[in-house]
């Protein structure tokens, strides 16, 4: 696995590849893997591209790769898809957009699934983000599907996030219905070609205009330290980009967006604040993977299922019961 | 948790349709597996190099063309050149009874026809993938 680690490091594509499997199967050689990557980390402008399923992300990514290729920069790409809740399967199509990128050696795309828990999904993207970032990518694209909960944790590992919208997609934008704007440090109404990108740029700007409402998250204290994202930040105003991905129209001016967001970042301390974040929220993540796992290990299954009939019997609330649970164990 | 079986379901040559890889793909994905889908018209060049992108432990090739004899054995040869030595590889399409035992002798593990049902395939890719993980 050393080895492994070794080789990734010095270019090798398929030890690269490999190296990103066993960080998304998260066994203990991961951990061993990325303790030995982490110093390595941290130069990466990491940027997300969320949205509702086919305003165009895929198709963006591979123009945004393109122009990041143009200014000589390397891309490490992580396309997210969701994994099917019945089978366990999951389709990962968003390769079908991004063949332009096809044979250049400065480019690396991964296709994954978000698998199991939200908490997992970010977990796991954050890893293998982290596994490109130590190899030396400079930017690092990752395409998600919008919805909701899950966009936020996300964006919580990039610097920069993309909400994509599009027009004729239903009369609403989408972003609001699932909640998503509030990350958004640029928007991008793509599918400018087509009728009624008008409307959805003038929803948006007025969505802008009126302010935001704040974000709550539903989350333990680090969250409430990390604060908000997004919208919520001083000085800087989500701006507004139309583009058309198939055409590559407006992809310079969203690189232009994109640069901007950075030098703020920069400039402002923001990235300190975020990198901060990032790391609260990498660290939550972990300690709640690995609490509960090491709580239901001590637990045991059988006490648990007891206490669960015995809440089902209304004999203990399930307040009391945690209470009970919690002072049986050692604490951990 | 068992390991999930990733595959790439790619479809060689210049014919215009790809319905049956698209077949494929869902049923695979409807068996628990990670499919990675790339559309119509790969070069063995691109699919050997998505291949060991995604680390996959399958690549499944989709051909209608009547170019199996050419481009099959040169997807196999491509990953074999990367180092992607436990990759299986299979087939489906129309390719001819008689071009089956040479493909078989260039490294496509099998080739299923047009009529197979895919729980066949499910089965022999579980089969085959974990097989090779017990050792
Ligand atoms: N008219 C138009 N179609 C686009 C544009 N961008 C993407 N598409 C098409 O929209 C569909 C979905 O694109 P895709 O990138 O897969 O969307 P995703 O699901 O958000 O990743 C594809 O058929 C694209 O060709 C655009 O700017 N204009
Ligand atoms: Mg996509």
């Amino acid at each position: 696995m050393m080895k492994l680690v070794e080789q990734a490091l010095t270019g090798d594509r398929r030890a690269l590849a490999r190296l990103i499997t066993l960080v998304e199967n998260n066994g203990a050689e991961a951990h061993e893997a990325l303790s030995t990557l982490y110093p390595h980390t941290g130069r990466a402008h990491i940027v997300g591209v969320t949205g509702a399923p086919g305003t165009g992300k895929s198709t963006l990514v591979n123009e945004l790769a393109k122009a990041y290729r143009a200014q000589g920069a390397t891309v490490g790409i992580v396309a997210v898809d969701p994994t099917s809740p019945f089978s366990g399967g999951a389709l990962l199509g968003d390769r079908v957009r991004m063949r332009d990128l096809f044979g250049d050696p400065g480019v690396f795309i991964r296709s994954m699934a978000s698998r199991g828990s939200l908490g997992g999904l970010a977990r796991a993207t954050a890893d293998v983000v982290q596994v490109l970032d130590a190899v030396g990518y400079d930017v690092i694209l990752v395409e998600t599907v919008g919805a909701g909960q899950s966009e936020v944790e996300i964006a919580r590992t990039a610097h920069t996030t993309l909400v994509v919208e599009a027009p004729g997609l239903g009369d609403e934008v989408q972003a609001l219905k699932a909640g998503v704007l509030e990350i958004a440090d640029i928007l991008v109404v793509n599918k400018a070609d087509r009728e009624g990108a008008i409307h959805t740029v003038r929803a948006l700007q007025m969505m802008l205009d009126l302010g935001q409402p704040q974000v709550t998250m539903h989350h333990g204290q680090a969250m409430e330290v990390a604060g908000l994202v997004g919208l919520a930040d001083d000085g800087w105003k989500p701006p507004i980009c139309q583009t058309v991905a198939t055409s590559g129209q407006g992809v310079p001016e969203l690189m232009d967006c994109i640069a901007d967001h950075r030098a703020y970042l920069r400039e402002s301390g923001e990235w300190e604040r975020r990198e901060r974040l990032r790391a609260a929220a990498q660290l939550e993540n972990l300690l709640r993977e690995r609490l509960i796992a090491h709580l239901l290990d001590q637990i045991g299954q059988e006490r648990l299922n007891e206490i669960i009939a015995r809440v089902v019997r209304r004999e203990v609330d399930p307040h009391s019961a945690v209470e009970a649970l919690l002072r049986q164990v050692d604490s951990p | 948790m068992k390991k999930k079986i990733r595959v790439l379901i790619a479809k060689p040559g210049l014919d215009g349709h790809d319905r049956g890889a698209k077949v494929i793909a869902r049923a695979l994905r409807d068996a628990g597996m990670e499919v990675i889908y790339t559309g119509l018209r790969q070069t063995p060049e691109m699919i050997a190099e998505t291949a060991l992108q995604e680390d996959v432990d399958v690549v499944g090739l989709s051909i209608l063309s009547g170019a199996h004899n050419a481009l099959l054995p040169r997807v196999v040869q491509l990953l074999r050149e990367q180092g992607l030595d436990d990759v299986l590889v299979i087939a489906g399409g129309i390719i001819p009874d008689e071009d089956v035992p040479a493909l078989k002798e260039a490294g496509i593990a099998a080739v299923f026809g047009p009529g197979t049902i895919t729980d066949e395939i499910v089965s022999f890719i579980e089969e085959h993938v974990r097989g090779d993980e017990a050792g």
